[in-house]
């Protein structure tokens, strides 16, 4: 089983990005689980969203302490939450930044930093990076394929707002495929 | 076919097939997204429902009961506090033979408010006459709300019936779920015909007043169908198994139990970590199994101390306290193996949301074997 922890803010998208990536996981055959923290909702407080691999029906019910991958939707929460606590050797973790890391991630775990707002001001017009960090996600982990993320969020939204997603998702998953 | 969707839009979508023709709820976290979901149904002509708006849960389950009397399959959903203020709706409803469905996304009882997961709100009506059903997973939570309308309906039973899941931690989880078709609940639910209902043509009362020459045997009849039940599960469950491939005739189910010598016995979604931790333990040679109890009334007794006759020892999990006794399910564990020589140790645990891992379940294995006293497990020392 592979698990994925998202580090957001509330209003950022996480709990969408968890669903959707699950979705995505599904269609391409997996046995997929996504929940949220389950907490009071509120704007810009440190949200925790989660998401299950497992080419075997998941039966697990406690929350991801240890994960294989991690997203950091908002750079400034590496500060406030150990965001990178529990996470596996050979894990991959991707930070929302534009910034160069005054931070280091544990040993043997790969770092990947986007910057998904500056992709998702321009593709969608709102500081909204869960589908760009989407995107980044099925690029460094092959966990997804585009084509489900794409079916996943044509579900989910009106066209012409899937299509502004999916077209910041593409930006970013296309940006980590060519640095690998 | 199987689908990727969120626990509560699976029971919503799999109470729609049953076809309610009236449904009264008000809204409460974490039940809130089932209720919203039917009102869409009803609005958008997916469901042909009275869908009856109220200002409380007291309204909600009273509108329920007036709709059960006139004759219409009725459905509400609720939680925790909002499920305390039906609790005198509930012995009515029970009382009066009215196989009213309600989802239960279980949640701990305020205060201190806790908006997360535990069993105390079913638990504490389960004297209410509600046949209870509890889901380990989301699959079951959906299909347990058809087996739920057959049994309730059977006129050898006509009690309401809860369908529990816990509250979050399967209501908002998104997994894959086989969703049903109108072509197949239609075959398995026949529409609701009850044998006594309000019609101004004929006259009759329900929950009239009983004096004492006559209000026992009310509640012996009422105690006989609940007893009934267990045969009626048996015939409907396995009735579900041979249309749709999931057999729910049992009202416990063993997880590697056959050789076990410690069994823990467990309710609800906690079941699945549970089976998971079970796997490790088993890879390390421990003996370890599972009685996932999936109906908390009736209670099996005689089941269960069948199942368990060979153990060494018992653990029961229970996500519920009663308050200067012991968690329910321990209390019927024991009554249930009354005469064995099995020990049994109850660890209250999970309660408002605290999360419950396999290191928890596999260090409960260890403290089981080391002595039966009861206890809450996982306090936080410092904080008493």
């Amino acid at each position: 089983m592979r698990e994925l922890r998202i580090h957001g803010r509330g209003g950022q998208g996480s709990v969408t990005a968890a669903e959707l990536i699950a979705v995505a996981a599904f269609e391409g055959g997996v046995f997929s689980q996504a929940f949220p923290a389950f907490g009071v909702e509120r704007r810009g407080a440190p949200v925790q969203a989660f998401v299950r691999f497992d080419d075997k029906k998941i039966r697990l019910r406690s929350q991801v302490y240890e994960p294989n991958y991690i997203i950091v939707q908002d750079s400034t929460l590496i500060k406030d939450v150990n965001v990178f606590m529990g996470v596996r050797k050979g894990g991959i973790v991707i930070v929302n930044t534009e910034k160069k890391p005054d931070y280091t991630v544990p040993e043997g775990v790969k770092l990947i930093t986007i910057d998904a707002t500056t992709i998702a001001l321009k593709a969608i017009g709102l500081p909204i990076t869960n589908t760009s960090l989407m995107g980044a996600f099925a690029a460094a982990t092959g966990e997804i394929q585009f084509s489900a993320l794409e079916k996943a969020l044509n579900h989910r939204f009106p066209k012409e707002l899937a299509a502004k997603n999916i077209a910041a998702a593409k930006v970013a998953f296309d940006i980590v495929k060519g640095a690998a | 076919m199987m689908e990727i969707t969120e626990g509560s839009h699976a029971i919503a979508e799999a109470v729609r097939l049953c076809r309610p023709q009236v449904i009264s709820a008000y809204p409460i976290t974490p039940q809130t997204h089932i209720v919203e979901a039917l009102a869409d149904f009803v609005a958008n002509g997916q469901l042909d429902a009275e869908y009856i708006t109220v200002e409380n849960e007291l309204s909600a389950l009273s509108a329920c009961v007036g709709a059960s009397a006139a004759g219409s399959r009725t459905y509400s959903a609720t939680t925790s506090q909002g499920l305390m203020l039906m609790a005198e709706v509930c012995f009515n409803a029970a009382g009066m033979r009215l196989p009213i469905i309600m989802s239960i996304a279980n949640r701990a009882m305020g205060a201190p408010l806790s908006i997360w997961n535990d069993q105390q709100d079913s638990i504490a009506l389960r004297d209410s006459g509600w046949l209870q059903f509890y889901a380990e997973d989301n699959q079951e939570a959906t299909d347990l709300h058809l087996l739920a309308y057959k049994v309730a309906e059977d006129h050898a039973i006509q009690l309401p019936a809860f369908v529990c899941f816990d509250g979050f931690i399967l209501s908002h989880t998104y997994e894959p779920v086989d969703m049903l078709t109108q072509q197949d609940v239609d075959k398995y639910l026949p529409k609701f015909n009850p044998s006594e209902r309000l019609d101004a043509a004929d006259p009759i009362s329900f929950g009239m007043y009983a004096t004492p020459e006559y209000y026992l045997e009310f509640r012996y009849e009422m105690d006989q169908a609940q007893k009934r039940a267990k045969d009626v599960i048996a015939k409907a469950g396995k009735e579900f198994g041979a249309m749709f491939g999931r057999d729910y005739s049992a009202l416990i189910e063993g997880y590697r139990l056959e050789d076990a010598d410690t069994a823990i016995v467990a309710m609800g979604s906690i079941c699945g970590t549970v089976k998971d931790a079970i796997d490790e333990m088993r890879a390390d040679g421990k003996k370890v199994g599972l009685l996932k109890i999936r109906v908390f009334r009736p209670f099996p007794s005689e089941e269960i101390a069948k199942m368990l006759s060979h153990v060494k020892r018992v653990a029961v999990l229970d996500k519920n306290i009663s308050l200067g006794a012991k968690g329910a399910t321990v209390m019927e564990v024991r009554d249930a193996l009354y005469g064995s020589t099995i020990p049994v140790k109850g660890y209250v645990l999970g309660l408002g949301g605290r999360d419950v891992r396999k290191r928890n379940i596999k260090e409960i294995v260890e403290l089981t074997e080391k002595g039966p006293e009861d206890m809450f497990y996982g306090l936080r020392k410092e904080l008493i």
